[in-house]
């Protein structure tokens, strides 16, 4: 599903694109252009028409993501209609309607609402995230800048990232003694890498024209690093933020499965304890939609920036 | 002959995978201050590697290299480049790009009105005066390259260095610039370096052409005085004996004396 809409979103992105690049070769033949404009702003009668075009372009391209989720909710029906212990899209539903009408409960510290759940996931989700970009975002600007340490630390880099993050859990326990911590860890360690490599091939891949500026204007060290280091690098540091949240994300879920606690993740290992499948499923499209807005988020933080810089 | 550039048996060489590269041997010129220098040569005769060790970007591994009688020994705003590709920093703006050498040059000295009032000038000297507050991607290829060439004039260089500046630009535009410069060396008496390969440039432009053998192992060939009274006019001189004579005269140390090199390369 996650792929579906990367792609649906790729497609309104060029799409954006190309209104951009649109713009200034309308106004290069700037005042005629300008004067239709202020005509059809002018007259009612006109005005309709773009309307009823961007209706026309909303529903097209709001058409296809909308037809296969329904095409995904109809094979589940069917799936499920003759019963089974896979609950059906009704069920889940309803019990969606229930679980949804009051998030923020608390029963005690293994029975809270959902609300909860998910806020606390993202809490250690953004400490352990925050820490790793605290640490990857300047060490990449060290490894990108110095060869040798690049060199030094490389083998190591590549050693540990392929390793799963939950193998790392252990040894958060045995060090901070706590469940909680340590699954702040794991976010910590899982999400480092990507910053790192990101930020340390920016730097790399600065042009040399520009560092070449630099040294003729005879930079500060302090100068190079915020006028041309700094801005060269940021949209391969974004990327690395972008897919290190990612990977958070998808990390936490286990993590919280194992150390248990407040979170998505034991919520769903509970749910299943408690054979309520229906809250399972719902727990799936919660997260789901959680990380696509964290991701969505950052595609336009990244987007804004960028455009600021260049 | 005043020696303000001098430049005594240098030589360069590169180690490569193959073992060492020779790109330049035994140079020798002396360039007196406001003289305004080409060098020409075919491709990879080493004219930008020449013009990279007058800047300091690299260093000779023969020989020495003085401005005013001391020693190149690295980059520096006193030898502003103008580069190839402009190298605008696409982030800032184009009074932003300009700023930042002149920030660089004169902030010891200067207060930040003065600093404004020395870029937006600078800014003005090539007619870009509309533009300053326009992003290096929102203007024309002909424009960029005005900017880079207003960032290195507004450091007030004792020496401008000029690699192909306009050898990416179209035919009418680089006759503008072209002209534009002219005025500009004529106005700030600037002593310039330019790489070019285009023997009507440097013609037009210089008082020295100082041409290149072809790599590897270049040096220079010949060195061709043009006696042209300034100011030139490129439509005047069209006709001109000795404009054509000098044109001739560069165009036969290209085609015929380094032809052959070129060809057993090839």
């Amino acid at each position: 599903m996650s792929t579906l809409t990367m792609n649906g979103d790729f497609g309104s992105k060029s799409r954006v694109d190309r209104d951009i690049h649109d713009k200034p070769a309308a106004s290069s033949a700037s005042t005629p252009a300008k004067e239709k404009t202020m005509e059809t702003s002018a007259t009612p009668v006109m005005a309709g028409t773009p309307l009823g075009e961007r209706l026309g372009n909303l529903t097209r391209t709001a058409m296809p993501p909308v037809l296969g989720l329904l095409v995904l909710v109809g094979i589940w029906f069917v799936a499920t209609h003759k019963g089974g212990s896979i609950p059906g899209p009704v069920q889940v539903w309803n019990a969606a309607v229930a679980l949804f009408s009051n998030p923020f409960y608390r029963n005690g510290p293994n029975d809270q609402g959902i609300g909860w759940n998910v806020l606390s996931s993202l809490q250690r989700v953004g400490i352990g995230f925050g820490f790793a970009a605290l640490v990857g975002i300047p060490l990449g600007f060290i490894l990108g800048r110095f060869a040798f340490l690049s060199a030094m630390v490389n083998p190591i880099i590549s050693l540990l990232r392929p390793v799963s993050p939950l193998a790392w859990l252990p040894i958060g326990l045995l060090v901070f003694k706590k469940a909680d911590p340590a699954a702040t860890y794991t976010i910590f360690i899982c999400s480092i890498w990507p910053m790192i490599m990101n930020t340390a091939q920016g730097v790399q891949r600065v042009p040399q024209d520009y560092l070449n500026v630099a040294r003729v204007l005879a930079l500060s060290e302090w100068k190079i690093v915020t006028k041309i280091l700094f801005p060269a690098v940021l949209p391969y540091m974004l990327t690395g933020i972008r897919l290190s949240i990612g990977t958070a994300w998808l990390v936490i879920v286990a993590a919280e499965m194992l150390t248990g606690g407040v979170g998505i993740g034991f919520w769903v290992w509970d749910e299943w304890n408690n054979l309520k499948v229906e809250h399972i499923i719902i727990a799936i499209f919660v997260i789901g939609i959680v990380g696509l807005i964290l991701e969505q988020m950052l595609i336009l933080l990244a987007r804004k920036l960028t455009k600021e810089s260049s | 002959m005043e020696k303000f550039v001098q430049i005594e048996g240098v030589g360069q060489t590169f180690a490569t995978k193959k073992g060492k590269f020779v790109a330049l041997r035994d140079i020798d010129l002396n360039i007196a201050q406001g003289e305004f220098i080409a060098l020409i040569g075919h491709s990879g005769c080493g004219k930008s590697t020449l013009l990279n060790l007058i800047a300091g970007l690299t260093r000779p591994t023969d020989g020495v290299l003085l401005l005013e009688g001391r020693e190149i020994a690295g980059p520096g705003p006193e030898r502003a480049v103008v580069f190839q590709n402009h190298s605008l920093l696409p982030w800032l703006t184009c009074f932003e790009n300009i700023y930042l050498a002149v920030e660089r040059v004169f902030s010891t000295k200067e207060g930040k009105p003065k600093l404004k009032a020395r870029t937006q000038a600078a800014i003005e000297l090539v007619g870009l005066g509309h533009a300053a507050h326009k992003y290096p991607h929102e203007i024309s290829g002909g424009m960029k390259q005005r900017v880079g060439i207003a960032r290195a004039l507004s450091m007030e260089p004792k020496v401008l260095l000029m690699d192909e500046p306009f050898g990416a630009l179209d035919a009418l535009t680089r006759a503008k610039l072209q002209d534009e410069l002219m005025k500009i060396c004529e106005a700030t008496k600037a002593t310039v370096v330019m790489v070019t390969h285009d023997v009507d440039e440097a013609v037009l432009l210089s008082d020295r052409i100082v041409m290149m053998t072809n790599g590897p192992a270049a040096t220079i060939g010949e060195i061709l005085e043009v006696k042209l009274p300034r100011p030139r006019e490129r439509l005047v001189l069209a006709h001109d004996p000795a404009y054509i004579d000098c044109r001739a005269a560069v165009l036969e140390f290209l085609y015929e004396k380094q032809a052959h090199i070129e060809k057993m390369v090839a």
